[in-house]
């Protein structure tokens, strides 16, 4: 594995958000420079990975991991290129998101929680996106996916393979 | 037609850009506060009109700001709530999406009213793109001058910064959102002290949902009492309502304060009715934190009178027979609907998001969450209403925050108005597989 750093560039940006916080409360960069680094280094925060980011705010290792560990949207465990997050609250669910999953299951073989094989897709259960009048909803990268049918999955899955691309919160439209 | 305040020029072309939202009077109220450069007289106007806390609890607005304390020397914050994670609720990130420039006016005016010189939007983490376009409409207000030190010449320096989550319900929470814009877990604090003494950093803050600092701006634009006209007693000027589940018209409609359930439902201008023409349900009308009530009892109030989009007439009849205007998430379940699978959903959602610190809310989600499940999977004992009944009792007012309560009234209300549908799921767990509880996602353009 190479050295983790980040680039010249991603390290402006890191500096400018530092810079937003009172002298002293850099730890208000925390949750902003994890999502840089999940997005930077394959979608995970490996231990190390966490460790720079202590580094970097000073602050202990310790401090990192149990903010990481409390949000869903960090992924502790390495996932497929394209991580699927389909909605199964109230309304999504009124409006058929257990048979999105059902029908991703049919398509991919992947359950909530799993991964396919080849690492390319990840199937993951999430609670309400605040699509609800839109439902039902998927999420991929920063995309939402709404009003969803079995044509309009199989089209995404479809994308995410031809596109090869690592799904990142990071970026917009990333299947175009 | 309702009067529209916060989305009236939601329709026109380009009114996220800078440009086509100033030639719209955009930027108006900052003007307004910078020239007359009297920051009481702005709380007072937010007083004045009667404008309550829209994120969910219905706090009264001015009254807040007023709390707000101001020894010498220490910075104040202003912290804008947009975790918007409560199911149901998709207001704020419509507003924020389409006319996100109302949302920075609404943060420069209130900050003046404030005395703040630096504020913050906690946005939840799944609205990244959201977050691109706020950052666009802030880099604007700069580049324009609204932004920045000594804003148009007035003296008054303000930054704004916009700030992800990553996933967690509970930092809507005010006091776990400042916690996690700390850089911390996600844990809410004990009260006292108030967030208006010591919040961010330990400095007085105030925390307004979007929907609140975007009602600012009519509000100074036009005065207090021009908004305190609209609406009914208590409940003033217009809200937004997140419509969402088997109606024919789901989305976000801005609605003045007073008008009928019935015709929110059911009028074309609205809803529109309920999908393939069958029969309304059940209503979860305020987001999956309040009471659901039966069709009868949200038409209705217990004693006849038509019920209306106001905090005090949803709440009439209090728990037994009411509900609550909550965050404006209106979730309509139409007669296949079951609304104890509903209730499943919201009890797992309680359970994944509880911080875990108070142990009737750890192990009551938990628990209530598992007997729920089992009785959907046909392995429901009658004695479990019982032991649910009980759960909910037992969470009910006994933790730090109120994510306890809210995960106890679904579960309550559910068994208090649909007690027979618990009661035939567990006696005839057949039957269950057979009802239809979801339309097919191919019939969903039927709608
Ligand atoms: C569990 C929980 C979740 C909450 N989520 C939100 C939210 O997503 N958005 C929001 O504005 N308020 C939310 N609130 C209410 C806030 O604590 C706070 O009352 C509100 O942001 C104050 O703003 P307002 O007076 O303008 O409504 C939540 C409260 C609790 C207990
Ligand atoms: S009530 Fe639940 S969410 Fe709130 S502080 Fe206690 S454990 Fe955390
Ligand atoms: S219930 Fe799925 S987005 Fe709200």
């Amino acid at each position: 594995m190479s050295k983790i750093t980040f680039s010249e560039e991603t390290l402006k940006t890191v500096r400018e958000i530092i810079a937003r916080y009172p002298e002293g409360k850099q730890k208000s960069a925390l949750i902003p420079l994890l999502h840089i680094a999940q997005s930077e280094f394959d979608g995970w925060l490996s231990p190390e990975v966490m460790d720079y980011i202590a580094d970097i705010l000073h602050i202990k290792p310790i401090e990192v991991y149990e903010v990481a560990s409390f949000y869903t949207m960090f992924n502790l465990k390495p996932v497929g290129k394209c991580l699927i997050e389909v909605c199964q609250t109230s309304s999504c669910w009124l409006m058929g998101a257990n048979e999105i999953v059902e029908h991703i299951y049919k398509r991919l073989g992947i359950k909530p929680g799993e991964t396919t094989a080849d690492g390319m897709f990840t199937l993951k259960t999430v609670e309400c996106l605040g699509s609800c009048g839109t439902a039902p909803m998927l999420m991929i990268g920063a995309d939402y996916h709404e009003n969803l049918t079995f044509e309009k999955v199989d089209n995404l899955i479809e994308k995410c393979r031809q596109s090869g691309k690592r799904s990142s919160y990071l970026v917009d439209n990333m299947l175009g | 037609m309702g009067k529209k305040l916060l989305l009236k020029n939601i329709d026109i072309p380009g009114i996220s850009s800078y440009e086509v939202y100033r030639r719209e009077g955009g930027y108006k109220s900052v003007e307004k506060v910078l020239a007359e450069k009297n920051p009481e007289a702005v709380v007072e106007e937010v007083k004045k009109s009667g404008l309550r806390g829209r994120g969910g609890a219905g706090f009264p607005t001015g009254m807040k700001w007023s709390f707000l304390a101001k020894p010498e020397g220490v910075p104040r914050y202003l912290v804008c709530n947009a975790d918007e994670s409560e199911p149901g609720t998709f207001k704020d990130r419509y507003l924020m999406e389409h006319i996100p420039h109302l949302l920075v006016e609404g943060m420069i005016t209130s900050s003046y009213a404030l005395g703040a010189n630096k504020s913050f939007i906690y946005i939840r983490g799944e609205y990244f793109y959201v977050l691109r376009i706020l950052e666009k409409a802030i880099k604007e207000a700069y580049d324009n001058g609204w932004l920045g030190k000594n804003i148009k010449g007035s003296g008054f320096d303000h930054d704004l910064y916009v700030q992800i989550g990553a996933g967690a319900y509970i930092c809507g929470e005010e006091t776990a959102l400042l916690e996690s814009l700390e850089g911390n877990r996600g844990n809410p604090r004990i009260k006292p002290p108030f967030p208006a003494v010591a919040g961010l950093y330990g400095c007085p803050t105030v925390v307004n949902n979007v929907e609140t600092i975007a009602a600012v701006v009519p509000i100074i634009n036009d005065g207090g009492e021009a908004y305190a006209a609209i609406g009914v007693e208590r409940s003033t000027g217009t809200k937004l309502i997140s419509a969402s589940g088997h109606i024919k018209k789901p989305g976000v409609y801005e609605i003045e304060l007073g008008l009928p359930v019935e015709e929110f439902i059911f009028s074309d201008e609205y809803c529109g009715g309920i999908i393939n023409g069958r029969k309304l349900k059940a209503v979860v009308a305020g987001g999956s934190s309040v009471p659901v009530l039966p069709a009868e009892l949200i038409l209705k109030t217990a004693a006849g009178t038509p019920r209306i989009m106001t905090y005090e007439s949803l709440a009439d009849g209090g728990f037994a027979t009411g509900t609550m205007l909550g965050s404006g998430g209106f979730i309509v379940m139409d007669e296949t609907a079951s609304v104890l699978r509903n209730l499943h959903t919201f009890a797992r959602f309680y359970h994944h998001e509880s911080c875990g610190q108070c142990s009737p809310c750890r192990e009551g989600t938990r628990w209530m969450d598992q007997i729920l499940s089992n009785i959907l999977k046909g392995n429901g004992k009658m004695k479990d209403i019982e032991l649910l009944w009980d759960i909910q009792g037992n969470i009910e007012g006994k933790t730090i925050c109120p994510l306890g309560d809210a995960a106890a009234w679904p579960v309550a209300s559910a068994i208090r108005h649909f007690r027979k549908e618990f009661e035939e799921f567990i006696e005839n767990p057949a039957a269950v597989k057979d009802v239809k509880h979801y339309y097919s996602v191919n019939n969903i353009s039927e709608a």
